[in-house]
């Protein structure tokens, strides 16, 4: 009498596992984030930026930053028109005669690098510091959230002008203004999500096999922390850049000749009276759409990360 | 089955349900039928992927995209409910037919007091005053054992424990005195005493008011105490459809014969648990013919064909096997079935 | 208070006097509203309250409870995941501080667990070749190069096919992933497994094959085992001895034989008679009434007294004492006298 091929009936008969394919996790999570349209529009978006970003040396017509060429004698000329060097200025001259177009690259090069950098390593003092807390528990949970909340209820803003008053101008200086100003939002991003992992049968299992805490922090905790970090990341980052902009807007963060996405904008100020539009509307659009891509970016994360724990 | 002559409440014929998933069609609910009576209890057993719950949710109408209703017609009370609109469900539901969820904060919305709730439920049936209507859930919370009715009604789901919440969302089904409840595992996450006070009280609803009562679960020693007729279903089918005792005593279909089989009470202290071997096969890759072929020491041939439903002589049941066991075999005699 | 067994041996684990309270501390402002003279008071549960257990080689002993009975938590005392509030644990007659650290790491690896819900007690994120192999390799179970064979010998002794080793947990099913769970005790090569509930989140048809590995695995590597379930017929078929707790109590301890068919305690003559069982039909249910209480705030004296149908005036005010009343067998009940035999 057989038993349907099943020879030894303690053995689970090997076709009807049910995994449908041998997916790892990742190649599923590339399928479900390539479902939303909007997103991968949004993602190209991103990446078209970065490259931007990265490769503005090379790119841009002109080196905004290079004092001999640029020129008073160019100041605010309209889109098309062309400059003392010969140079066609697509989107026009600001009010110190430097071509928009690359003053805008080399803007979304500082932009990008102030905002991901910083962030980048907020979230790892963030990850460290919110593990520790939601493992440890007792005190230093206490102590450390204390901190937090403190850091928290103060507007970033504030703090950040705050720190670049004190500390000066300089790329330098703006980075750690934002990373004092985003780390305790991550830390408390990972203590929560990792408050809900502790108690999870894996981890006790991992204490009952007598591995030690950092391994368990770190290999067993930490991977299935990440997804709301990732999403987290995606919006400080985006929000990191704002704030950035808002800095150099002010008048504080970026050097004057060093101009970012912000003091374009606020200089563009100046000449909007008088009809010169794109000093301020160009800055401004570029700033907007990097925003808005990164935010759209990180809503799809949200979305394909979270319903995934419930599959 | 018994059928004590009186008209079904409830008689489903021919369902089927299935869900339009992008890996393909998922039938979870596969020629499905069945009837209840008045005062009747049916307990409909299966294991995760049988498709009861989806049957009780077909029954209710809340069905979600992308699941549907395909064939088949359900009829309470001589209407047919498949296809009724969306105002006929909002008449029906909560008044005529009623459903408790295994998990009642299905039911319970955590930041109303039970009374505004249980009032809410009336009002939206009936015509009656705020004052008639806490008089009723009042009463129906006596009716299900809550000591204290007239403070309980002031507090918020969070106050009860675990077993009261089931308790008042029974109330609640209670309220408009339906003609049939579907209860959808509504004990399985309950401790061992609580679930025998409802059960209790279950018991003595359907014997006083005439309510037919559908009980979803996988525990057959639940059904063994509570209901009148067992349905068992397997990957989307009943396979087996009788009154419990004949069921229970001398089950034909080898599945139930294993399922019963399985159960630790039925064997022998420390000797080795009779098991159906394999698992339950995914409901996208089902064999053909009878879905558990894979499974069954008595498969053979015919078998890749799918049973039509069938009753064999004197067995006083429906079932769905072209090999079937031998009435003459009891339960106890399973030794050899199998072996390991 | 020990009990009685034929093994004179030091049993493989031994509960003394385990008490375990898990306090909800005040916050500052709760600190603060307190010394302005509010009457709030720290949040206390005695999950476990003064429970004295031996647990000898080769035994499976049965622990039965319902919610709030505090089981999962000497389960999880018993493997090393919880340090008592009190009392000590000897493992064959020996505390653990007392042990070096490599004795104690080998102790702690002795007693292994088995979870309840297959869903998170494996790491989504690893392969079964991490999940099982990891902590060998890390104790020097087995060398790094050969966990791929140490692992695939253990699946295939848990009725798993070696071919999916390097599967994510999700591509399991849930009895699958039961025996993964089980493969990763056994791979540290235990003497005692810990079974919290190991086999309520499953199907009926696959809890009978899991409770067959259970009993496969037991004679195979003559294992011990503490197997944690409210399901009493599970607990009947497997058990050798039957341990009973209400509240954080143990309130009754005896053979399986002798519990189920006569049970002393009126806790466990409620329990044993209000499990639905096939065998009865259309039974009239007769409950126990009343709610259990909440371990925030349990009844005086005996924990039972407020639904016991027995109970007199003696139950409200004094905590009955765990008495042995015939060989082997303990009982916690003011009524319960004493006898020559059963």
């Amino acid at each position: 009498m057989t038993t349907g091929g099943v020879t030894d009936p303690m053995l689970v008969n090997t076709e009807e596992t049910v995994g449908e394919s041998t997916q790892t996790p990742y190649r599923r999570f590339l399928e479900d984030f390539c479902e939303n349209k909007i997103a991968v529009v949004s993602f190209v978006v991103v990446v078209v930026v970065s490259m931007i970003a990265l490769f503005a040396p090379f790119i841009a017509p002109t080196d905004p930053y290079d004092l001999s060429t640029v020129t008073v004698e160019d100041k605010a000329l309209s889109p098309g028109m062309t400059m003392l060097s010969g140079q066609v200025a697509y989107l026009g001259t600001d009010g110190s005669g430097r071509d928009l177009l690359s003053s805008i690259f080399y803007g979304l090069r500082i932009s990008l690098t102030v905002g991901i950098g910083s962030g980048i390593i907020a979230l790892a003092i963030g990850v460290v510091v919110g593990l520790s807390a939601a493992y440890f528990g007792g005190r230093t949970d206490a102590l450390i959230m204390r901190l937090v909340d403190m850091q928290l209820s103060f507007p970033a803003i504030l703090i950040a002008l705050v720190l670049l008053v004190t500390l000066g101008k300089g790329v330098d200086k703006t980075l750690i203004a934002l990373i004092v100003v985003q780390w305790a939002y991550y830390a408390r991003t990972v203590r929560g999500s990792a408050l809900v992992e502790r108690n999870k049968e894996y981890i006790e299992s991992a204490q009952c096999l007598v591995l030690s805490k950092p391994r368990i922090l770190f290999r067993h905790l930490f991977p299935n922390v990440v997804a709301p970090i990732i999403v987290v990341g995606t919006m400080q980052t985006a929000h990191a850049i704002a704030l950035e902009a808002t800095l150099s807007f002010l008048g504080l963060g970026m050097e004057q000749t060093e101009p970012s996405l912000g003091s374009l904008i606020a200089n563009g100020f100046d000449y909007i009276h008088s009809g010169h539009y794109w000093i301020t509307m160009y800055p401004g659009m570029a700033l907007l759409v990097t925003i808005v891509a990164i935010n759209l970016v990180g809503d799809q994360l949200r979305d394909v990360l979270n319903p995934r724990l419930q599959r | 089955m018994n059928t004590n002559g009186s008209r079904p409440t409830l008689q489903v014929s021919h369902l089927q349900t299935s869900f339009m998933t992008k890996v393909g069609e998922v039938k979870a609910v596969n020629d499905v039928s069945f009837s209840v009576h008045p005062g009747q209890v049916l307990g409909l057993v299966g294991e995760s992927g049988s498709g009861k719950t989806v049957t009780g949710f077909s029954i209710m109408g809340l069905l979600d995209h992308p699941g549907r209703i395909i064939g088949g017609e359900i009829q309470f009370r001589g209407e047919n409910l498949v296809g009724a609109t969306k105002k006929r469900w909002q008449q029906l539901r909560g008044s005529q037919i009623a459903m408790v969820f295994q998990d009642p904060m299905m039911t319970l919305n955590p930041v109303l007091r039970i009374d505004t709730q249980m009032i809410e439920a009336i009002r939206a049936h009936e015509f009656v005053s705020r004052k008639e209507a806490r008089q009723r859930a009042r009463d129906a919370l006596g009716q299900v054992g809550i000591p204290s009715p007239d403070e309980r009604l002031k507090a918020y789901p969070h106050q009860f424990s675990g077993g009261m919440r089931q308790r008042v969302s029974i109330a609640i089904a209670l309220l408009n005195k339906p003609d049939l409840i579907i209860a959808d595992e509504p004990t399985t996450a309950l401790d061992v005493t609580i679930q025998a006070q409802i059960l209790h009280e279950a018991q003595k609803l359907c014997q006083e008011t005439g309510t037919a009562l559908i009980w979803i679960t996988h525990d057959l020693s639940v059904i063994a105490g509570l209901a009148d007729d067992v349905a068992v279903m397997y990957a989307g089918r009943i396979v087996e459809y009788g009154e419990v005792d004949n069921v229970l005593d001398h089950p034909l279909h080898p599945y139930t014969h294993g399922l019963i089989g399985s159960v630790p009470s039925r064997n022998r202290r420390g000797s080795p648990l009779h098991q159906i071997p394999g698992m339950t096969p995914s409901l996208l890759n089902l064999p053909q013919g009878c879905a558990f072929r894979t499974r069954c020491p008595q498969a053979s041939d015919i078998c890749a064909t799918v049973p039509d439903v069938s009753e064999p002589r004197g067995s006083g049941r429906l079932i769905r096997c072209h090999t079937p066991m031998l009435l003459t075999e009891s339960i106890t005699e399973l030794s050899g079935m199998f072996a390991t | 208070m020990t009990d009685a067994h034929l093994n004179e041996e030091a049993p493989i684990v031994e509960l003394r006097d385990i008490s375990k309270r898990f306090v909800k501390r005040l916050d500052l402002a709760g600190k603060l509203a307190r010394k302005l003279g509010v009457d709030i008071e720290e949040e206390v549960v005695h999950a476990v309250d003064n429970v004295s257990l031996s647990i000898f080689d080769g035994e499976v002993v049965g622990l039965v409870g319902e919610s709030g009975c505090g089981k999962s938590t000497l389960g999880r005392i018993v493997a090393g995941v919880y340090q008592p509030s009190n009392g000590q644990v000897y493992v064959r007659g020996n505390l653990i501080k007392d042990m070096s650290s490599t004795a104690a790491r080998d102790a702690a690896l002795n007693i292994q667990m088995i979870f309840q819900d297959p869903m998170s007690s494996l790491n989504p994120r690893l392969r079964v070749i991490d999940i099982v192999g990891e902590a060998p390799v890390v104790h020097g179970v087995v060398h790094r190069r050969d966990v791929e064979e140490h692992v695939s010998q253990t699946m295939l002794r848990v009725g798993l096919d070696p071919d999916f080793i390097r599967r994510y947990p999700h591509q399991f099913s849930g009895g699958q992933r039961q025996r993964i769970g089980i493969a990763r005790a056994l791979a540290v090569n235990p003497e005692f497994l810990v079974c919290d509930e190991s086999v309520a989140a499953l199907d009926v048809s696959i809890q009978a094959q899991v409770l067959n590995l259970f009993m496969k695995l037991r004679k195979e590597l003559n294992l011990t085992y503490l197997f944690i379930s409210h399901d009493l017929g599970v607990v009947e078929h497997l058990s050798d001895r039957v341990v009973i707790m209400y509240l954080g109590r143990v309130v009754e301890v005896a053979t399986t034989e002798a519990l189920f068919t006569s049970p002393k305690h009126p806790y466990t003559q409620a329990l044993l008679a209000e499990v639905p069982r096939v065998d009865s039909r259309r039974r009239r249910f007769k409950p126990v009434q009343g709610e259990i209480p909440s371990p925030l705030d349990p009844p005086t004296g005996c924990h039972f007294h407020p639904r016991c149908p027995h109970a007199i005036e003696t139950c409200a005010r004094e905590q009955p004492e765990l008495r042995e009343i015939v060989g082997g067998r303990l009982v916690a009940c003011h009524l319960a006298e004493p006898t020559s035999a059963d």
